[in-house]
């Protein structure tokens, strides 16, 4: 469907996409992920024919995106990161624009956008105008924009930043109910919501492709080690002392959290993950030393994304300000 | 094109520019009819569209400031450039709206004369043909304003240098009279446009050898000229500026010639400048 190769992007001195290529199928839903800058919505730009590569080139559907532009666009609809609304008609009239310019017969014109508007339910706010719609009826308008005529790919950069969580999730249900008959490309920095959504994640660094898989494979391809997180009532020499005991505990960093209490993060063989577990609270018990705390963390999405997009050091504490923590990631770590 | 043209057709009379132009045309083509006709009782019509030229240096940059810095603002640019149009529809669409806005107040102005006729003797020639050369005048200007609307995203910005550009072309021929008709003056002036196009070449395509290229072609033939006859040289600027004025071609029709080579100054003017924009809007896919 879409085929994307040795695509670069040059800002003056600066590189947004460095020789990035990616085929894309048909009838799934993608996830583009990566942090802030990474070059996620210039990629999707330059695959939508609104900016134009340094090198490289994009077909869609065997059409080149800059030579035959007028025929790879009819086969796409995109929604920008900023919904491209004007904000001084109603979405009736705006989609009637959009159908119009999409080629859509006068005839069709009205039922296809009854159409988009009840799968987008936008059908109550249809005459307002758009500058007084609500961000989340604002980002539909744009959804219903971008399915309008129906085209085989729906390209939405960010569907769901600045909604509030009813609006993100019903947004990510109508993005499911498009995954059926077409094929979406959506791109996040959110986790939780590629995971959610997507059967394949792309995870784009630096202008860099460094993974495409779904994410079940690259939890697996990616759980490098296993994590168990403890707290105890006791000093930080005893604590030290029954670690070094347990065999399968290959590393281990103590911080003390006062009133007489310690916290540890113990890294072991993945396979080792419960193993561990039963040895710590073995050793502990045996010692008459409460354990406050013990839980095991696998590898989630959010770590591999770290490990991937972090210069390799794959420490969370390193990258702070490359990924915020949004909306449920955290409850990615699974507990048990 | 049809899409683009249907939708800024409705939003010249949703965000009321489309009114204030053609209120303002037709307030203005009243008050003259009133001074000219009913108080000095000329009976030539063309005076009063001759008065009226300057009504441009206002209204179209109001007609013209938004209609492409307003997409790029609220960035519905990228909506255009993903939709299967090509830029050059979406340019001759908006023009062609536009012209709409200018033919609406032109059309009711093409009564006057009309009906100033049951009381007195209008000759319609000289009138319609006054009237003729007032709009491609002013299709020639909003050609114009459109190219500079294409280049900012600030409608503020667009209409204050349409309206600086148009009152620099409302009085050059004025201005062109206080140029100094030497002949190396007119070789100095000459010289120096080039250094400026020149300027804004390297500008535009931040290629220095190109434009270097340019400027050392156009300057040493420039040169060349001036040395092999330098008599064609006298006056030669101030006689092109004059040329150049696009208010100074209307003033033949106002004088009751019907001046094709004017239409066909302002034709190439109109293809040149909605040129100019398709490449500004195309440029910019290239330089976000």
């Amino acid at each position: 469907m879409i085929e994307v190769k040795h695509l670069t992007k040059r800002y003056g001195s600066h590189t947004a996409v460095s020789d990035l290529s990616f085929a894309i199928g048909k009838g799934q839903i993608y996830g583009f992920l990566g942090p802030n800058g990474a070059g996620k919505s210039t990629t999707m730009n330059i695959m939508t024919g609104c900016l134009a590569a340094s090198s490289g080139q994009v077909t869609i559907g065997g059409y080149d995106i800059f030579e035959e532009g007028g025929l790879a666009k009819r086969l796409i609809g995109y929604l920008p990161e900023q919904p491209p609304l004007y904000l001084d008609r109603t979405p009736r009239e705006y989609l009637r624009f959009v159908g119009r310019a999409k080629g859509i017969g006068e005839r069709d014109l009205p039922g296809q956008i009854e159409r988009v508007m009840a799968v987008t339910q936008t059908a109550d706010v249809a005459d307002r105008l758009i500058k007084h719609l609500s961000k989340g009826y604002r980002q539909r308008v744009g959804i219903a924009q971008a399915i309008l005529a129906d085209p085989e790919i729906v390209i939405l950069d960010e569907p769901t930043v600045g909604l509030d969580p009813k609006q993100i999730i019903e947004i990510r249900d109508l993005i499911q109910t498009l995954g059926q008959n077409h094929t979406v490309i959506l791109s996040s920095h959110i986790l939780s919501e590629v995971q959610a959504v997507c059967q394949t994640v792309l995870i784009i660094s630096k202008g860099r492709l460094v993974a495409c898989d779904t994410p079940d494979n690259l939890e697996r391809l990616f759980a490098g080690s296993a994590t168990v997180q403890i707290t105890a009532e006791a000093g930080r020499e005893q604590v030290d002392r029954l670690l070094s005991a347990i065999p399968s505990v290959s590393q281990w960093e103590i911080t003390e959290a006062g009133d007489g209490r310690c916290s540890a993060q113990l890294t072991g063989q993945p396979q080792d993950g419960e193993d561990i577990c039963r040895s710590v609270f073995l050793a502990f018990s045996d010692a008459r030393l409460p354990l406050l705390r013990l839980n095991m963390a696998k590898a989630s999405l959010e770590d591999i994304f770290l490990e991937l997009t972090g210069d390799g050091q794959g420490d969370a504490a390193d990258e702070p300000s490359q990924f915020p923590r949004q909306d449920g990631a955290e409850q990615e770590v699974e507990q048990t | 094109m049809n899409a683009i043209f249907r939708h800024e057709i409705s939003s010249c009379f949703t965000n009321l520019t489309g009114y204030v132009f053609g209120a303002f045309l037709l307030l203005f083509a009243g008050i003259f009819t009133m001074v000219y006709h009913l108080n000095y009782q000329v009976a030539n019509f063309e005076y009063v569209i001759s008065e009226m030229s300057f009504v441009f240096l206002i209204i179209v940059p109001i007609l013209t400031m938004r209609v492409l810095a307003e997409e790029r603002r609220q960035r519905t640019d990228q909506l255009l450039y993903s939709l299967p149009l090509s830029m050059a529809q979406v340019v001759l669409g908006k023009y062609a709206a536009l012209l709409c806005m200018l033919l609406l107040p032109t059309a009711v102005i093409c009564l006057y004369p009309l009906l100033l006729s049951a009381f007195g003797d209008i000759y319609f020639p000289a009138a319609f043909g006054a009237i003729t050369g007032f709009f491609f005048l002013g299709a020639a200007l909003t050609a114009i304003g459109v190219f500079i609307s294409s280049i900012t995203e600030s409608q503020a910005v667009a209409a204050g240098l349409c309206f600086v550009v148009m009152l620099v072309n409302y009085f050059l021929s004025s201005l062109s009279s206080f140029v100094a008709s030497s002949a190396f003056a007119s070789f100095a002036a000459f010289a120096v446009v080039i250094l400026l196009l020149v300027l804004i070449l390297w500008r535009m395509t931040r290629n220095s050898t190109v434009a270097l290229a340019a400027g050392v072609v156009l300057e040493g033939g420039l040169s060349a000229l001036y040395l092999t006859e330098a008599f064609e040289f006298s006056g030669l600027f101030p006689e092109v500026l004059e040329h150049l004025s696009l208010f100074q071609r209307f003033y033949t029709f106002v004088n009751g010639i019907f001046d094709w080579t004017a239409i066909v100054y302002y034709l190439t003017i109109i293809g040149f400048f909605l040129f100019l924009s398709v490449q500004s809007l195309e440029k910019r896919r290239w330089s976000e």
